[in-house]
């Protein structure tokens, strides 16, 4: 066992784990964050996303050791005062979910596009989410709320500010 | 599914790590980015006994410049070599092909190094570190030596790397004002390269002056298209030179032969993308 420490979504914790637990499986059954899924074996799918230090990661493939002593955001740490994100009030404005499954994931690495990339065209929102899979294929949809997220904000600097990025100053 | 249980342990020098891997614990692995070797653990295809984690030691991360080299820590993301301003400037086609690794998610934790010492035939990362001349700097129980790319790579999955040594920096020669370009073939988003070409030349007063040419997924290392940079060198920068310099790409390769392509197909992709990959790094 090992003793990590790690800050979940504004919150602390400290626990013990084996050196062989997945992040995915130490937020989805040590912390109870079963808002992150996992869609796949291979590293592909990116159903798992979360933010580590701020980037987006494949939770699937980190170690929970690995993230001892950093800050995660995962889909459950997005809303405010029980005000959606804008991102997920634009997937759920644009009708951007079919089954629901890759969503907690597209959701996390579309608010990273937009930090790297606050006006991104349609390509390089396809391109921002090339390592998140949709088995009922609705990325139609998908782009389309990301684009319209990134319409909905005013400014760039308000872009960056209003990602959920966890890293910086906080 | 999960790994098989393993010790950790997660140094923060570069001192301590070869420490550990001397010890005697039965299988050690070095742990990167975690990109390759995680999914490999999941799946039980390895099942070390010890973890070496150096993704804490400080040293192992950052781009620097020395006079004629700019200076890559091995534990350096992808995604940071790829937005490097020292990296675009100086040795542009690096850049270019950290860009296409993988997806956004695996930039962010994926490493140089971890790419270079994993040395998949299909990896992106050795072509262009071949070409543009690089050396790696390997540190062990007795010190640090530095090896040359063009022998570093010594087979599929094979370096100069050895069992307790790591790989702490690479060191690549200034580029500065050479165009670049990398061409990838996939047929599906976040693939690996069915084969990729990476380019990089000079080009003075509108004529090829120095041209360097790597081949991805040619054989089973990183492989240099001597003959096409020879027929290039000289030439005029233009769309003709680059077509016919590029007919020789596939000469003296051993491409594999996958549910992607046959070598024949491979072959035939080789001189194509090498005339789109000159054209394009001519032009900019
Ligand atoms: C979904 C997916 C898609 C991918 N697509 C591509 C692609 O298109 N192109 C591409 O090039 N790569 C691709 N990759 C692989 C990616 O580039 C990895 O980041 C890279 O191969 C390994 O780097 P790492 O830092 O993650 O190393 P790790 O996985 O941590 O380690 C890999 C191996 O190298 C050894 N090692 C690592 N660093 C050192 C060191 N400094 N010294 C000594 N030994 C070391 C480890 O012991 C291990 O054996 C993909 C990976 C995934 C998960
Ligand atoms: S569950 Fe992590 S990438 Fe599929
Ligand atoms: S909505 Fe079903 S997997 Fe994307």
């Amino acid at each position: 066992m090992a003793r990590i420490s790690i800050e979940v979504d504004g919150v602390g914790y400290s626990d013990d784990v084996e050196p062989r637990t997945l992040l995915v499986h130490y937020l989805r059954e040590q912390v109870g964050k079963t808002g992150t899924v996992v869609g796949c074996d291979t590293s592909n799918c990116g159903a798992c996303t979360v933010h580590l230090d701020g980037a987006s990661v494949k939770s699937c493939t980190v170690l929970a050791v690995q993230a001892d002593g950093h800050e995660v955001t995962t889909i459950e740490g997005l809303a405010t005062g029980g005000e959606l994100h804008p991102m997920q009030q634009a997937f759920h404005e644009n009708h951007a979910l079919q089954c629901g499954y890759c969503t907690p994931g597209m959701i996390m690495q579309s608010i990273d596009l937009l930090h790297d990339n606050p006006d991104p065209t349609e390509q390089e929102v396809r391109d921002g989410l090339e390592g998140n899979l949709c088995r009922c294929t609705g990325y139609q949809n998908i782009v389309k709320a990301v684009l319209a997220a990134a319409a909905a904000t005013p400014t760039h600097s308000d872009a960056a500010a209003g990602t959920g990025r966890s890293g910086g100053t906080a | 599914m999960i790994p098989a249980a393993f010790d950790y342990t997660a140094p923060e020098s570069v001192a301590d790590a070869i420490t550990a891997l001397g010890s005697d614990s039965e299988e050690i692995k070095v742990l990167a980015g975690g990109q390759s070797l995680i999914p490999v653990l999941r799946l039980r295809l390895a099942a070390p006994t010890l973890l070496v984690d150096i993704g804490r030691i400080e040293e192992l991360s950052g781009i620097t410049e020395e006079a004629d080299t700019i200076v890559i820590g091995a534990m350096t993301t992808h995604a940071d070599v790829a937005e490097s301003d020292l990296v675009r400037e100086h040795a542009g086609l690096l850049a270019k092909a950290a860009q296409t690794v993988a997806d956004p998610q695996v930039r962010h934790r994926g490493t140089l190094g971890g790419a270079l010492v994993h040395a998949d035939p299909a990896g992106d990362l050795p072509a262009p570190i071949l070409v543009l001349d690089a050396e790696l700097v390997i540190a062990g129980a007795d010190g640090e030596r530095t090896v040359a790319a063009a022998d570093f790579f010594e087979d599929m999955f094979t370096t100069a790397v050895g069992e307790n040594e790591i790989l702490t920096k690479i060191r690549v020669p200034k580029h500065t004002g050479w165009g670049a370009h990398y061409e990838k073939f996939t047929r599906v988003a976040q693939q690996w390269s069915i084969i990729a070409v990476a380019v990089t030349v000079q080009v003075d007063g509108g004529v090829i002056s120095q041209a360097k040419v790597g081949l991805v997924n040619m054989g089973s290392t990183p492989t240099r298209a001597s003959a096409v940079e020879q027929a290039l060198v000289g030439q005029p920068a233009t769309g003709d030179a680059a077509k016919h310099a590029a007919s020789a790409a596939a000469d003296g390769t051993s491409p594999p032969t996958d549910t992607n392509g046959d070598a024949a197909y491979r072959r035939h992709l080789a001189t194509v993308l090498t005339g789109r990959a000159v054209r394009a790094a001519v032009g900019g």
